[in-house]
């Protein structure tokens, strides 16, 4: 196979560079960030049936914050930490995909 | 008339009607979309007059929502035996024009005897996959049919080769018979491959994704790398298939049938084909060009992970497994992916008994968040695994870099490799000389006045010392140093004195590979 040599980058692998191709899924590949403590997000794919807290509220952690319907199930989603809600960034009848931002709460 | 011939005018008739499967209007459908039907494509996989087909007759068992009134010819899949280059095989096709070859308890039935034929008469296993699903009127008999296949795919597995040609759609459940197989064929714009199909997840997700693009052949044969081999027409796939199924032996108590042999022809000089520094890419196919039969390989899963390359040569006519870094890809690095890859071929070759090359260039695992949390130390290990539990001959060349994890993994001596061959412009160190001298001489670098100076000098040293294969075959790691023109030469020497290799392992009921 010829391959036109602009095609070759520099691939840093330890402390040494390669000329080498990249492949479209290492170019695709996720991107990883941060994650940010209070933030409530989606772990499945679904719709929001119900929301069950006010921005300003204060919760206690085990209280339902939301339910979501998904995978033919409704899922209660519940707070993990006490804190105020200070966010809410979906609204009941949305549909929601995964590690979408639902609400955020400040510890 | 005599009776003698009214029945065979009798046989005659419903042998017709059964081989129009469908009938006239499903067939053109079929054509219509491209696609050949059942009868056809077993037909043009398999020797001429080879094809014997089973169970023309079988009636299906729906009794609910009317369907006791319908008759559907085989119903919806064809089954049989034959043979390819004289290699007895046992085949099914799934029928589309028959209830769009949609599986009920006596379809998987014809599937299931046919498979337990093929493990009976240790032969290939060849599934051609175009269906609708399960028959949904028939209710969890349809489901109790695909776990019948699975358990048969699993039975086989590492017996007999099983091999699966996806030509049309194969969804939900059916996806798992081809998943469990050894190789898997894809044509494209007609295999369609996914658990839940795009009308699901515009339901559930709000997303729009064509067929093709969720699970259609190039992204099973470059993103998932559920397919081994990927075609642009069903009679480029075809031709794939034989190629292959030469190349393998009928089961696993046998060997592949030996070819006259052949010398290379590329038209390559192997010492021209590396660059001598090793941070310069090259094409590692080259290199088995330069070594194999006729400069004859085929390439298993040519798209997916490219950076490292698996498939098949010969070398004095007896069929090899290669393993080779890629330094053309991702500098030929390890990752989730590749490791996976080499693993599952190794594991075909050691199951039936072909012997290992492995050709070895690597700078060592793909650095990454995403390398990390995708699991590359579970992955990485199937390397290990594999290598470590093969038995077959197992052969290392190590062209250039051999670094670190890498070098372990890469069938070293120290996993029990057979023969260690080594280039002089291998480097066989704990990793790449700046990373390692920037460690060990970490002080003298931050001491002194020209930093970069002194870098460029400790990595010179490193280089001088360590990033040579000597070390290495001072300890006995490399059994050898040769020059690259003696490789194919020695290669066969190796293949030839360990045709009696017998090799045992503990007694066990299975091993726990990590997957």
């Amino acid at each position: 196979m010829e391959t036109p040599d602009n095609l070759y980058v520099d691939f840093a692998v330890t402390a040494r560079k390669y000329k080498t191709l990249l492949t479209n899924k290492y170019k695709n590949r996720p991107v990883w960030t941060k994650p940010c403590v209070g933030e409530v997000r989606s772990t499945l794919p679904g719709t929001v049936v119900q929301i069950t807290v006010k921005e300003g509220q204060r919760i206690e952690a085990g209280d339902l914050l939301l339910s979501i319907d998904a995978m033919k199930m409704q899922n209660r989603i519940l707070a993990s930490e006490p804190g105020i809600v200070t966010q809410i960034t979906v609204k009941e009848g949305d549909k929601i995909t995964k590690h979408q931002l639902l609400l955020v709460i400040n510890g | 008339m005599t009776d003698l011939n009214k029945n065979i005018q009798t046989l005659r008739q419903k042998k017709a009607v059964a081989e129009m499967g469908g009938g006239e209007a499903a067939i053109e459908k079929q054509v219509a979309m491209g696609k050949l039907t059942a009868r056809e494509r077993i037909l043009a996989l398999l020797d001429a007059h080879s094809f014997h087909e089973y169970d023309m007759f079988v009636k299906h068992d729906g009794r609910d929502f009317g369907m006791d009134k319908k008759d559907f010819p085989g119903d919806g899949v064809v089954t049989g035996t034959g043979t390819i280059f004289g290699a007895p095989v046992c085949i099914y096709a799934q029928d589309f024009t028959v209830a769009g070859g949609s599986l009920g308890l006596q379809h998987a039935r014809k599937i299931t005897k046919i498979m337990d034929h093929a493990l009976k008469m240790r032969c290939p296993i060849i599934g051609i996959n175009d269906s609708g699903g399960a028959r949904i009127q028939e209710g969890v008999q349809a489901l109790a049919g695909y776990g019948e296949i699975f358990y048969r795919n699993t039975l086989a597995s590492g017996v007999i080769p099983q091999i699966s040609l996806i030509l049309g759609p194969c969804a939900g459940g059916a996806v798992y018979s081809p998943a469990l197989t050894d190789f898997v064929f894809v044509v494209e714009n007609i295999s369609k491959m996914f658990i839940t199909g795009p009308n699901v997840i515009k339901t559930v997700l709000g997303e729009d994704i064509s067929m093709e693009d969720l699970g259609g052949a190039r992204v099973h044969a470059e993103i998932t790398g559920n397919a081994h081999f990927y075609a642009c027409s069903e009679q480029e796939c075809f031709e794939q298939i034989k190629r292959l199924v030469h190349f393998i032996p009928w089961n696993n108590t046998e060997r592949s049938k030996s070819v006259p042999p052949k010398e290379p022809c590329v038209r390559l000089n192997i010492e021209d084909v590396v660059p001598s520094d090793p941070r310069q890419p090259y094409d590692v196919r080259d290199v088995i060009r330069c070594i194999v039969d006729a400069s004859d390989f085929l390439e298993v899963q040519q798209l997916w992970a490219a950076n490292i390359v698996v498939g098949f040569g010969r070398m004095h006519g007896e069929t090899v497994g290669f393993v080779a870094n890629q330094p053309m890809v991702l500098a030929g690095v390890l990752d989730c992916d590749s490791s996976d890859k080499a693993a599952r071929f190794i594991r075909f070759c050691d199951s039936f008994n072909i012997p290992i090359i492995t050709l070895e260039d690597m700078p060592g695992y793909l650095p990454g968040v995403d390398q990390e949390h995708a699991g590359v130390i579970r992955h990485g290990a199937k390397v290990l695994y594999a290598y470590s539990e093969a038995t077959v001959p197992k052969i290392t060349v190590i062209l250039r870099k051999a670094y670190g994890g890498g070098y372990i993994a890469m069938n070293s001596r120290h996993l029990g490799a057979d023969f260690m061959f080594a280039w002089p412009s291998a480097e066989i160190a704990v990793m790449g000389p700046e990373g390692a001298a920037n460690i060990i001489f970490r002080k003298e670098i931050m001491e002194a006045e020209d930093e970069d100076a002194m870098r460029r000098e400790k990595v010179g040293e490193y280089i001088e010392k360590f990033a040579n294969p000597f070390v290495a075959a001072s300890k006995g790691f490399i059994d050898s140093v040769i020059e690259p023109k003696e490789t194919r030469a020695l290669l066969l020497h190796a293949l030839e004195v360990s045709v009696l290799k017998e090799e045992f392992r503990p007694a066990k009921k299975h091993g726990l590979p990590p997957f």
